[in-house]
């Protein structure tokens, strides 16, 4: 056995090991199977009317993290099933350990079918209603003796090494200009087609940013029907981004991507998809579907702003999300480290501190595609075993929405 | 001028993408392509940093090409050198204001 240990900060992680024997990490082995990357303790308010109450309780205990949505009621039903898939997805995420759900009381969504969601996981889920008990006052004081039961019954879980192939990763590209399909793209579908052939999942998404490239993703889709599927899901988004009237440029490409001298949602949309690499495309995942064990290659039909895409990562079930970006975009997400891979030279010098890794350095020259790509499998390894990113450490991870189609009303 | 560079991304494209600081109208910018070719082309517009310039005429009301694929059509006659955006062409997707009409 040639396997290598290395220690990096408080994580003994296994390396990139050569010769045949399997790639792993350092991950938490949870009762379903599934391997996280992070142990925390989710908040979750079942909805918006909760959110307070749940930033009380995360900001007096230790490995909690709060999702602060704005969902949850008065909405219509399809709604609102959407919004209960999504918090048991993002429940189930293998970075959580243990659930505490924030209920109101009267709200739209069913809490009990939430709890039973996430349970089926085989984690320990616990509820509390603000209404019930008396109040913000009281429900904080009671979340906060809960969440910490939660919290010292999955303190002492140790990682363990598992190979490679339990590890989803989730791509997104934000805040993109000419240099992110040119250079961090080009590296991330390297460490998309690396992380496929070590027998892993790879989820993109983005569908608006499919427009004018439907047809490249449509090729390499692993079936005809799959084919067919990507371009109605984007035919789908490209109507409801008509549906106003006007012209979607300024929306897509943002004012951001046009300074950066992105100049039509094609041109973006030709850069974009570079980022999921060059292998088959095994289906599509609706918003709130998990991976459940699935391989290979894999769409999720979403939007392209960050916070409702890296919910739609984190329901899917990635314990690492890779976000390339050209303009500088700082968003992290609550349970799911964001590696910042940033193709522009000028912006990773300008704004270091969120940005993890230079693949600016293929425009200047000084580095190859691949050498970029093996970097930030490494670092990806890393991670994945516990080391912390840049947005981590400064906590920049707290934006996140979830993704609904009708209107509140 | 070895310094200021811009990259033809596919053999078909009528554009490339500068990435190079501070460059203006009347310099000469290498061009390189896939295979490592160059060619020069003089400048007749400022260029930000990742923004494209024509490298062979395109005519008003046909396809602007990069990576090979058609990124958008041009609005008017443009001119090898010239910066090319959205004040000189435009997308052909999600046009809601078109199907309004």
């Amino acid at each position: 056995m040639s396997i290598i240990w290395t220690v990096s900060g408080d994580a003994e992680i296994l390396s990139v090991v050569k010769g045949g024997i399997p790639v792993k990490f350092m991950g938490y082995v949870r009762p379903d199977g599934q391997v996280g990357a992070r142990n925390y303790v989710a908040v979750i308010p079942s909805v918006v009317c909760a959110t307070e109450v749940v930033e009380a309780i995360v900001s007096q205990t230790e490995l909690t993290k709060g999702y602060f949505h704005h969902q949850g009621c008065c909405q219509l039903p399809p709604d609102l099933e959407r919004v209960m898939d999504s918090l048991i997805g993002l429940g189930a995420n293998p970075n959580v350990g243990a659930a505490l759900v924030v209920s109101l009381g009267c709200e739209g969504v069913d809490n009990e079918r939430l709890v039973e969601g996430i349970a089926k996981t085989g984690k320990p889920v616990e509820i509390i209603r603000i209404q019930e008990l008396g109040g913000a006052t009281k429900a904080i004081a009671r979340g906060i003796e809960v969440a910490q039961k939660l919290v010292m019954a999955i303190a002492g879980q140790q990682r363990e090494p598992v190979e490679i192939s339990n590890f989803v990763m989730g791509i997104k590209c934000g805040a993109s200009d000419a240099t992110s399909g040119l250079a961090s793209n080009c590296a991330i579908g390297y460490v998309a087609d690396k992380i496929v052939d070590l027998g892993g999942t790879v989820v993109f998404g983005e569908t608006t940013e499919f427009i004018g490239a439907e047809h490249i993703l449509a090729r390499r889709a692993a079936t005809p029907e799959v084919g067919e599927k990507i371009l109605q899901i984007v035919e789908e988004m490209e109507t409801r981004a008509k549906s106003l009237g006007c012209d979607m440029r300024k929306g897509q490409p943002t004012p951001g991507n046009i300074a950066g001298g992105l100049s039509t949602i094609e041109e973006k949309s030709l850069g974009a998809i570079v980022k999921s690499g060059t292998r088959p495309i095994q289906g599509v995942l609706d918003y709130t579907e998990r991976v459940n064990g699935r391989k290979g290659l894999w769409i999720k039909d979403s939007p392209g702003r960050e916070p409702e895409i890296l919910t739609g990562m984190a329901i899917a079930g990635a314990q690492c999300i890779l976000f390339s970006t050209g303009r500088g975009a700082p968003q992290g997400f609550p349970t799911v480290p964001v590696l910042k891979i940033c193709g522009n030279p000028n912006t990773f010098a300008h704004l270091e501190c969120h940005m993890d890794i230079n693949a600016g350095r293929i425009l200047t020259g000084e580095k190859s595609i691949e050498e970029v790509g093996e970097e930030i499998f490494t670092k990806l390894l890393r991670v994945l075993s516990g080391e912390t990113t840049k947005g981590e450490s400064i906590r920049y991870t707290k934006t996140m929405d979830i993704y609904t189609l009708g209107p509140v009303i | 001028m070895g310094d200021l560079l811009a990259l033809k991304v596919h053999d078909q494209d009528n554009v490339a993408t500068v990435f190079a600081n501070e460059v203006k109208a009347g310099m000469v910018i290498n061009v390189r392509d896939k295979k490592g070719r160059i060619f020069p082309v003089e400048l007749r517009n400022d260029l930000p940093y990742g923004h494209k310039l024509a490298i062979e005429p395109i005519k008003k009301g046909t396809p602007v090409r990069k990576y090979g694929e058609e990124i958008g059509v041009a609005t008017q006659d443009i001119a090898p050198g010239e910066h090319v955006h959205v004040h000189n062409m435009d997308s052909q997707r999600g046009r809601g204001d078109l199907e309004r009409g």
